[in-house]
């Protein structure tokens, strides 16, 4: 059985057809890249996920439990942990208030303080601007947070939305170096991206979505190769 | 000595304004709408404590709990029936119209409930007042106790905000919603709870305000209501020490206003000071820059 599998989701912004019919699975321990264009739905599609927003048909089933119906914030505690496109860190609040609103639903406080050393160890650069207000961030460091507090969860799968976007590509390569351990660590990772060439090469396997629709599925290394993905995606 | 009356009058009058702006602004900066009948539960905040304590010969104090319980439902309450629906409507105005809405409805529960005579209302405060320079300078008793109270208010709901989860929380929901929810919060639940904390605190908005100006009847709570969400946006709306120094300032220029230019013009004062604070500041006195979210 699948870790998360979505089933012939449709999602509709009012008139709006956002999503049409869309399936596709992650199996626990993979890390699958959704591709696509700008608009082609992706963020969409994490949102449905994570219960941001509600589904007009189909299903979506993490753990072999339907979550359609369950509110986002229940969806933390179940196992499911989403970076959103933007970072959308608490800009206000301090970099270990961002972190600790990342561990909002747990409740073991010696469990905390071990999940708060081992997000500082992939995150050196957190541990040293720990009181200062998230806004004041670089880009970068506000990806790491927004990474690190995602993983203050404990997450089972984590939801990754476009976390390359607007970062220098020494930054992107180190992100990507990341999202490859956190992976490694035991984390299963849903991967959203515009930057199909990195995405490809972390991924394990790979969906192509185009305006809300899925065109194309398979092996990421597999699909790298593929001439029409070459063309409308790696800019060859 | 006179203006030192009016000043420690006006900054009782002030405190009081800015109890009631706090639960404004905290309203606004958490779920994003102005709650028009937030004045209106001072109201039945302090004919709860009338009540309690005259007919059902509750002591005041007790009272003040019974009434700080009573609007803390019913703050929750109107927050779920009238609000909670509309929240995500097309248009931001729906909500604001239910609000004034339910701001009628109040008045009118209260005309049907307890009549329009005025009643007087006996002050809760009994302790002595202080006499300073010998006599020349009289702070009463209900100004001691509302200045203290506003003082234990700021603190705690500081404290409270900065040291709690539920407060970290509020901070995260009015920052982003989205995001908050993303964390785990339930940002109904904490909808509900700033709701609930903004009501208790018009009820003892309530108790303050009729212990000093004991004239209760069921438009009490408007026109202060009216001039706390003026100290809210005076001060900076969504932000809790603007509330503060809003509150006060407000209430210092309507009390110099009403002594030494006009007892009558003292209403426009105020609002005449707001008019031209956001035409030099639009985001009022501490409020932060708007920022769009892309
Ligand atoms: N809040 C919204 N209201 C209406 N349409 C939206 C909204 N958000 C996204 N859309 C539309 O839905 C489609 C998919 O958007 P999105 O999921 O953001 O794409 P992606 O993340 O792949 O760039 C786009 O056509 C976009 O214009
Ligand atoms: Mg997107």
């Amino acid at each position: 059985m699948a870790m998360l599998e979505v089933k012939n989701l449709h999602v509709y912004y009012g008139m709006i057809h956002a999503i049409k019919d869309v399936s596709f699975e992650v199996n626990e321990g993979e890390i699958i890249a959704l591709i696509g264009a700008n608009g082609a739905g992706k963020t969409t599609i994490l949102h449905t996920i994570s219960g941001l927003i509600g589904a007009r048909s189909g299903s979506i089933m993490f753990e072999g439990k339907e979550t359609t119906k369950i509110p986002a914030h229940e969806l933390v505690s179940m196992g499911m942990a989403q970076v959103p496109e933007g970072r959308r860190v608490f800009a206000q609040m301090s970099v270990y208030q961002n972190l600790r609103m990342g561990a909002y639903t747990r409740k073991d406080k010696s469990e905390l303080d071990s999940t708060l050393e081992m997000v500082f160890k992939r995150f050196p650069r957190l541990k040293e601007r720990l009181g200062q207000p998230a806004g004041t961030l670089s880009g970068g460091e506000q990806q790491m947070l927004a990474m690190g507090r995602a993983l203050m969860s404990h997450p089972k799968i984590i939801l990754m939305d476009e976390p390359s976007m607007g970062l220098s590509p020494i930054l992107v390569n180190e992100i990507f170096d990341i999202i490859k351990s956190v992976n490694e660590a035991g984390t299963t990772v849903l991967l959203v991206e515009q930057n199909a060439r990195k995405a490809l090469m972390v991924a394990d396997r790979a969906y192509v979505l185009e305006t809300g629709r899925i065109v194309n599925s398979g092996d990421a290394k597999e699909l790298m190769n593929d001439d029409s993905i070459r063309k409308a995606y790696l800019g060859e | 000595m006179s203006f030192l009356n009016y000043l420690i009058g006006g900054i009782s009058l002030g405190s009081v304004y800015a109890i009631i702006a706090l639960g404004y602004t905290m309203v606004y900066g958490i779920a994003k709408m102005l709650n028009f009948a937030h004045g209106d539960v001072i109201m039945i905040g302090a004919f709860t404590v009338f009540i309690a304590t005259t007919q059902a010969g509750i002591h005041p104090l007790a009272a003040i709990l019974l009434a700080m319980v009573i609007c803390t439902v019913m703050g929750i309450l109107i927050e779920r029936i009238a609000y909670r629906p509309l929240r995500g409507a097309a248009s931001p105005l729906a909500v604001l119209i239910t609000a004034i809405g339910v701001s009628y409805l109040l008045q009118n529960l209260a005309l049907l409930w307890f009549g329009s005579n005025a009643k007087s209302f006996k002050s809760v405060v009994t302790i002595p007042p202080l006499r300073l320079a010998g006599g020349a300078l009289i702070i009463s008793g209900e100004t001691i106790v509302t200045i203290i109270a506003c003082i234990v208010i700021m603190i705690g709901l500081t404290t409270f905000i900065n040291k709690t989860k539920p407060g970290q929380a509020m901070l995260a929901v009015s920052e982003d919603q989205g995001a908050a929810r993303l964390m785990g919060i339930n940002v109904n639940g904490i909808i509900a709870l700033t709701f609930a904390i903004g009501s208790a605190l018009a009820a003892i908005a309530g108790v303050l305000l009729c212990s000093s100006y004991p004239s209760l009847d069921p438009y009490t709570g408007s026109m202060p209501g009216i001039k706390a969400f003026v100290a809210a946006v005076f001060g900076g709306i969504g932000s809790i020490p603007g509330a503060m120094i809003g509150g006060i300032l407000l209430g210092v220029i309507e009390i110099f206003g009403r002594a030494y230019i006009s007892a009558q013009m003292a209403d426009a004062i105020v609002f005449a000071v707001l008019i031209v604070v956001l035409l030099v500041r639009p985001t009022g006195l501490l409020g932060k820059k708007i920022q769009e979210k892309v």
